[in-house]
C-alpha cells in the first residue's frame, strides 16, 4: 500500500511555476522533512496536499487514495492535519475552544439539536472534552486552558496549534516550520513532542523546517528544494553534505 | 475576587456556571416579571420595543459577531418577518402559526440569499447584503396583492387560543417570551458545536477549512438561523407598527441593527441585550436633547442617522469590545480592587499577519 505520494506536482501562479514536477513518497511512521531557502515552495506544497491551492499538474495519493480533487474541508477527514507558518489559530477563543474545533470532524450532531442542546449534543460535548483533555495532558497546556489565545505568547501558540492538530487524530500531520520563533528551550521541547509523536502515537509527519540540528534530530528522511524543484532526496546527513544543497544555501545559513 | 472551582467538564458547558448567576438572573427575570404591575403602558410599551430590538441583535449577532460577516441589510429579515405575519393573519392563520411560518420563511431567505454570498467577506459581503435588502423593500413596495405596496397593509391583534392579546403588557409578556426563547436557542448554538464552527469562521476561515469545516454550509446555517430570529423580531415589531409600509423597513433601520451589535459589543451574547437597550433609548434622548438643543442644531434633518453613524464610529475606535466590553472592565476592577492593573486589557504582543496562506 502507497501510504503517501506526491506524483510530479507542479503549480503555477502566473507566469511562475512555483513548484515544478516534484514527486516523493512518505513512508508510514516516519518524519519526512522538506527544506530549502526562503521563496523555495516549501508551503505551496503543504497548501497544494491540504488542497488550498489546485495543482496544475501530477497527483497527490494518500492511503491509495487520490486527493488532487478533493474539496479542502474532507482532506482531514482522511487523516491529514496540518499547522501553518503563521499561527492560524483561532484568536479570540480560548485555548479549549481552539482544541475542540479540532475535534469538528467528530461531531455527530445536527443543527436542530445543537439549538436546543438537546442530551445527545451535551453527550457528545463530554466525549469530545475527554479527548482534548487527553491532547492537553500530552502537550502540558493545563495552565493555558482558559486563557484567550490573544493573550498567549508566541511559543504557545505554537504548541496550541500542533495540539489543534492532534486533536484530530491523524495519520499524517504537516508541520509548517514548527520551530520558527522559538528559543532554545522551546525548540528542544518541540523536537522531543515531535519525536514523541512519530513514536508513542504513531502519527506520520511531513514538516517544513529550517532549523538543521531539529531537522538531523528527528527526520528520517530529508527532501531539499529550490526554485520549486528537487535538488537532493536522502538521509539527513546525505542531504546536508549535498554539494547543490550546499551552494543554495552558500551565504544563507551557515549550518549547513 | 471570586474563584470558580472546576469539579466536572459538565461545569464548563453549563449556562448557569455557579449559583451567584443562577441568583442575578433570577433577581432580573422576575423584576421583568413584574415590572408592568409597576411600571406606566409607556415604559411597558418601550420596553416591549427593547425586547424586539435584543430578538434582532441577538439573530445578527450570530452573524456578525460570531461568523464574522458584517450584514447591511438585517431590515429586509425584518421585513419579511413583519410581512408575513400580518399576511397569513389576514389570512385568518392563527397567530402561533403565523408567527412560526413568519420564522420559517426568514430561516428559508436566510439560507437561499446565503448561497450567492456565501464566497465573499468583508465589505463584500455588506455590498451584497445592502443590495438584497434594497432588492427586498423593491419587492414589498411593488408586490400589491401580498403587501398592500406602498399603501401599506394594516395588522391584526395576535390571538393566541382564542384570547386576544390587545393591551400593552399582553403585548410586552408575548416579546418577552420570544426573547427568552430565541436567548436560549442562541446560548446553546454558542456552546454547541455549530457555533464553535461559526467562531472558527470568524476568526480564520483558512484554518477552518483544514479542521474539516465546510465554510459554505456553516455560512448558509448562520444567515438561516440569523435570519430567522431577525424575521420573528420583524413578526412582532408588525404588530408594535400596526400599519405596515416598505419605508418602516429602509437602510436606516439596516444601520441602527448593526450599531446595536457593534456598540453593544461583537462577538457577545450580552453585546446584543445591551446594544438593544442602548439603541432603544436613544431616539428618546436625542428626542429630550432636541428641546435644548439651539434649533439650529436640533431641527437639523438627518440628525439622528447622522448620531447614529458618529457614535458607530467612536465605539469602534474607542471602545471595540463595546458596552459589555466596559462592563467586564469595570466588573473586574472591583473584582480585584485594588489589584487591577490598567494594562490588564491590553494584548501582550500584537503579531502582524503578513500573509495569511502560509
Ligand atoms: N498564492 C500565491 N500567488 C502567487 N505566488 C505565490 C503564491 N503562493 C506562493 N507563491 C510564490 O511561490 C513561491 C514559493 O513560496 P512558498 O511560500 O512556498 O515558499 P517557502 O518555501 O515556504 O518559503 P519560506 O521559507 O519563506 O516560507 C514564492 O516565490 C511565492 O511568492
Ligand atoms: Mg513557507
Amino acid at each position: 500500500m502507497t501510504f503517501f505520494k506526491a506524483e510530479n506536482i507542479s503549480i503555477d501562479f502566473g507566469g511562475i511555476r512555483a513548484v515544478n514536477d516534484v514527486s516523493f513518497d512518505v513512508e508510514k511512521g516516519t518524519i519526512f522533512t522538506i527544506v530549502g531557502p526562503n521563496g523555495a515552495g516549501k508551503t505551496t506544497i503543504f497548501n497544494i496536499i491540504s488542497r488550498i491551492y489546485n495543482l496544475t499538474e501530477g497527483r497527490i495519493i494518500f492511503e491509495d487514495k487520490d486527493i488532487t480533487r478533493l474539496p479542502a474541508h474532507q482532506v482531514v477527514n482522511l487523516g491529514i492535519a496540518r499547522t501553518f507558518q503563521n499561527i492560524e489559530l483561532f484568536e479570540h477563543a480560548t485555548v479549549l475552544h481552539n482544541l475542540l474545533i479540532g475535534r469538528h470532524i467528530y461531531c455527530r450532531s445536527t443543527f436542530f439539536s445543537d439549538l436546543f442542546f438537546l442530551p445527545s449534543v451535551k453527550r457528545m460535548e463530554l466525549e469530545l472534552r475527554r479527548k482534548v483533555e487527553d491532547v492537553i495532558d500530552f502537550l502540558d497546556l493545563q495552565h493555558y486552558r482558559n486563557q484567550l489565545i490573544q493573550n498567549l505568547p508566541y511559543g504557545v501558540r505554537k504548541i496550541v496549534e500542533l495540539g489543534r492538530a492532534l486533536c484530530t487524530e491523524p495519520k499524517l500531520l504537516l508541520l509548517d516550520e514548527p520551530a520558527s520563533g522559538l528559543n532554545v528551550d522551546e525548540t528542544e521541547n518541540m523536537s522531543f513532542w515531535i519525536d514523541d509523536i512519530k513514536k508513542l502515537l504513531g502519527i506520520s509527519v511531513i514538516m517544513v523546517e529550517h532549523n538543521m540540528n531539529l531537522v538531523s534530530q528527528v527526520s528520517d528522511h530529508v527532501l531539499a528544494i529550490n526554485y520549486g524543484r528537487v535538488l537532493a532526496d536522502g538521509t539527513p546527513k546525505e542531504v546536508q553534505t549535498n554539494p547543490d544543497v550546499i551552494k543554495a544555501y552558500l551565504g544563507e545559513d551557515k549550518d549547513v | 475576587m471570586r474563584i470558580i472551582f472546576k469539579t466536572s467538564y459538565l461545569q464548563d458547558i453549563k449556562l448557569l456556571k455557579h449559583n451567584g448567576y443562577i441568583f442575578w438572573y433570577g433577581v432580573l427575570l422576575f423584576a421583568l416579571l413584574i415590572a408592568p404591575a409597576v411600571l406606566g403602558e409607556f415604559y411597558i410599551g418601550e420596553m416591549a420595543f427593547i425586547f424586539i430590538y435584543a430578538i434582532a441583535g441577538l439573530g445578527l449577532m450570530i452573524l456578525v459577531g460570531f461568523t464574522g460577516l458584517p450584514s447591511l441589510g438585517h431590515a429586509a429579515f425584518m421585513a419579511i418577518g413583519a410581512y408575513a405575519n400580518a399576511y397569513f393573519l389576514h389570512k385568518g392563520v392563527p397567530f402561533l402559526i403565523s408567527i412560526f411560518l413568519a420564522g420559517l420563511i426568514s430561516f428559508g431567505v436566510g439560507a437561499l440569499i446565503t448561497v450567492p454570498l456565501r464566497r465573499m467577506t468583508g465589505i463584500y459581503f455588506a455590498i451584497a447584503s445592502l443590495a438584497f435588502a434594497i432588492i427586498v423593500e423593491e419587492i414589498i413596495a411593488h408586490w400589491k396583492s401580498v403587501t398592500g405596496g406602498l399603501g401599506g397593509m394594516s395588522v391584526d391583534n395576535p390571538v393566541i387560543f382564542g384570547f386576544e392579546l390587545d393591551s400593552t403588557w399582553h403585548f410586552y409578556f408575548l416579546c418577552l417570551a420570544i426573547l427568552l426563547a430565541v436567548l436560549y436557542c442562541t446560548l446553546n448554538l454558542i456552546r454547541s458545536p455549530s457555533g464553535r464552527a461559526f467562531i472558527a469562521i470568524r476568526d480564520s476561515e483558512i484554518s477552518a477549512e483544514s479542521m474539516g469545516i465546510n465554510l459554505s454550509i456553516y455560512k448558509i446555517k448562520s444567515f438561516a438561523i440569523s435570519g430567522c430570529f431577525t424575521g420573528l423580531a420583524g413578526a412582532l415589531f408588525a404588530h408594535r407598527l400596526s400599519f405596515l409600509t416598505p419605508d418602516a423597513f429602509n437602510f436606516l433601520l439596516s444601520i441602527q441593527l448593526l450599531m446595536m451589535v457593534v456598540v453593544g459589543g461583537l462577538g457577545t451574547v450580552h453585546g446584543a441585550i445591551f446594544g438593544a437597550i442602548f439603541v432603544g433609548l436613544l431616539p428618546q434622548v436625542i428626542a429630550i436633547a432636541k428641546d435644548y438643543l439651539p434649533p439650529a442644531i436640533g431641527q437639523f434633518p438627518g440628525l439622528e442617522p447622522g448620531l447614529f453613524g458618529i457614535i458607530m464610529v467612536l465605539f469602534i475606535i474607542f471602545e471595540p469590545m463595546g458596552l459589555y466590553g466596559r462592563w467586564v472592565k469595570f466588573k473586574l476592577f472591583f473584582d480585584m480592587f485594588p489589584l487591577y492593573r490598567k494594562a490588564t486589557f491590553k494584548r501582550q504582543k500584537t503579531y502582524l499577519k503578513t500573509e495569511r496562506v502560509q
